[in-house]
């Protein structure tokens, strides 16, 4: 287990040797690709607590799971609070589950691209399910949409911002809607207001369905995790798993190199001073990099 | 790629049956504050949980908090524990209502840092800082 977490630490600081671990992980014949489901939401609709109750069906049935859980660092200072396993200590010491808190580092892109990288790992370490988990504040609810093959936003009745978020995009990014704390007042009406918006988006193949929950209770997690096969088994039957996938590596491949590109070029104008005279008296960034990427190489 | 120094992170714990949680929650934030990522796991933690939460978080410091006086059996039990699982290169720090006499022996027992009420938040940030130089945060 420790050995997991260690190889997590060094794709989240994006360290060179994960290229070693993308070749042991290739060639561990055990390895699968486990399911991942994306969970997000404003803070405080219950997400956390709803995944313990998701983790908890899994566990009955008998699939062990990992929970990757990203929260916010500050952009001052680096630092983060990560509070998620605080809902998740009924599964402490399950041997099956594995929580793992991600600080999003403020890294562009990088949340989606250390949650590919720890995905293919857990794999590797036998995981059927992983649940990505995050805070939907602007952008990394897209790198989760990006990376889970199913998406479920999560919603609360008395939340104003709810439909704050569906204005903002989020309508088009959930797979699966869910209405938690589903025993309070007004959750009939979120209900009511998601289905006319659902009803004047775009006629798609899915219909995203809206599943109200009770997650303290357990109250709708069947339901809930029958909506997520659902969709599951709607991508395979079209076709879309596949095509996912294969984009998905594509894109992936493409931020990596970007990611390197950006390294080389830092590193070039550090140890370069001509370079880095010539462009900061030229003014002449896009020259420069172009050049660089030209004439540069690792090693 | 990108050589980014690895942010410390701390799993942040109350252990045994005490609720008392203001002051965790008050050195979890200036914590953050000071750049560290830190794990909070919330009340009512066995020694066992909080350190099988360190491993999967790979925490490099688990700090502990304690205010009902069972401070004697529970924090050298996070220390056993750590052994037992072959991780004794976590450090270990505590904080609560702890006479003098008590820190001494749960110095002796591995506990490397206790921080007793009124101390300034900056003491324990610089304490810290110190133990791990080569993570300079930002």
């Amino acid at each position: 287990m420790r050995a997991l977490a260690r190889a997590i630490t060094l794709i989240e600081r994006r360290d060179p040797s994960i290229r070693d671990l993308e070749d042991a992980v290739r060639d561990h014949t055990d390895a699968q690709v486990p399911d991942v489901t994306g969970f997000t939401s404003a803070p405080g609709t219950g997400k956390s607590t709803l995944v313990d109750a998701v983790v908890t069906l899994l566990r009955k049935r008998s699939q062990s799971v990992a929970v990757l859980a990203t929260d916010p660092n500050s952009p001052f200072t680096g630092g983060a609070i990560l509070g998620d396993r605080i809902r998740m200590q009924r599964h402490a010491l399950d041997p099956k589950v594995f929580i793992r808190s991600m600080g999003a580092r403020g890294h562009l892109g990088g949340l989606s691209l250390a949650s590919r990288e720890a995905i293919r790992l857990l794999g590797a370490f036998g995981f059927d399910q992983v649940i990505l988990e995050t805070v939907g504040v602007g952008q990394s609810e897209l790198e989760v949409a990006a990376v889970a093959d199913t998406t479920v936003v999560v919603l609360t009745p008395n939340l104003g911002d709810s439909v704050q978020m569906i204005k903002a995009g989020i309508l088009e990014i959930a797979d699966v809607f869910v209405v938690n704390k589903a025993d309070i007042d007004g959750h009939g009406r979120v209900v009511a207001e998601l289905r006319t918006m659902l009803n004047m988006a775009p006629k798609t193949s899915w219909k995203p369905p809206i599943i109200p929950t009770v997650a303290t209770r357990q109250e709708g997690v069947q339901q809930l995790w029958e909506a997520i096969l659902a969709h599951r088994s709607h991508l395979e039957k079209t076709g879309k798993a596949k095509e996912l996938s294969e984009r998905r590596l594509r894109d992936e491949t493409a931020e990596v190199a970007a990611e390197l590109a950006r390294e080389r070029t830092r590193r070039a104008l550090r140890e370069d001073p001509t370079l880095t005279e010539r462009l900061l008296k030229d003014g002449t960034p896009y020259r420069t990099a172009e050049e660089i990427l030209r004439t540069r190489t690792d090693n | 790629m990108p050589t980014a120094v690895r942010p410390v992170r701390i799993v942040v714990a109350k252990v045994g049956l005490d609720g008392h949680d203001r002051g965790v929650k008050v050195v979890a934030r200036a914590l953050r504050d000071a750049g560290y990522e830190v794990i909070y796991t919330g009340l009512r933690q066995t020694p066992e949980m909080v350190v099988d939460a360190a491993l999967q978080e790979d925490a490099q410091v688990i700090g502990l908090s304690i205010h009902s006086g069972a401070h004697m059996t529970l924090f050298p039990a996070v220390v056993e524990e750590l052994k037992r699982r072959k991780a004794t290169d976590i450090i270990v720090f505590g904080g609560g209502i702890i006479p003098d006499d008590d820190i001494t022996a749960l110095k002796k027992r591995g506990v490397e840092k206790i921080f007793t009420p009124g101390t300034p938040l900056q003491e324990i940030v610089d304490w810290l800082r110190n133990r791990f130089p080569e993570s300079t945060t930002k």
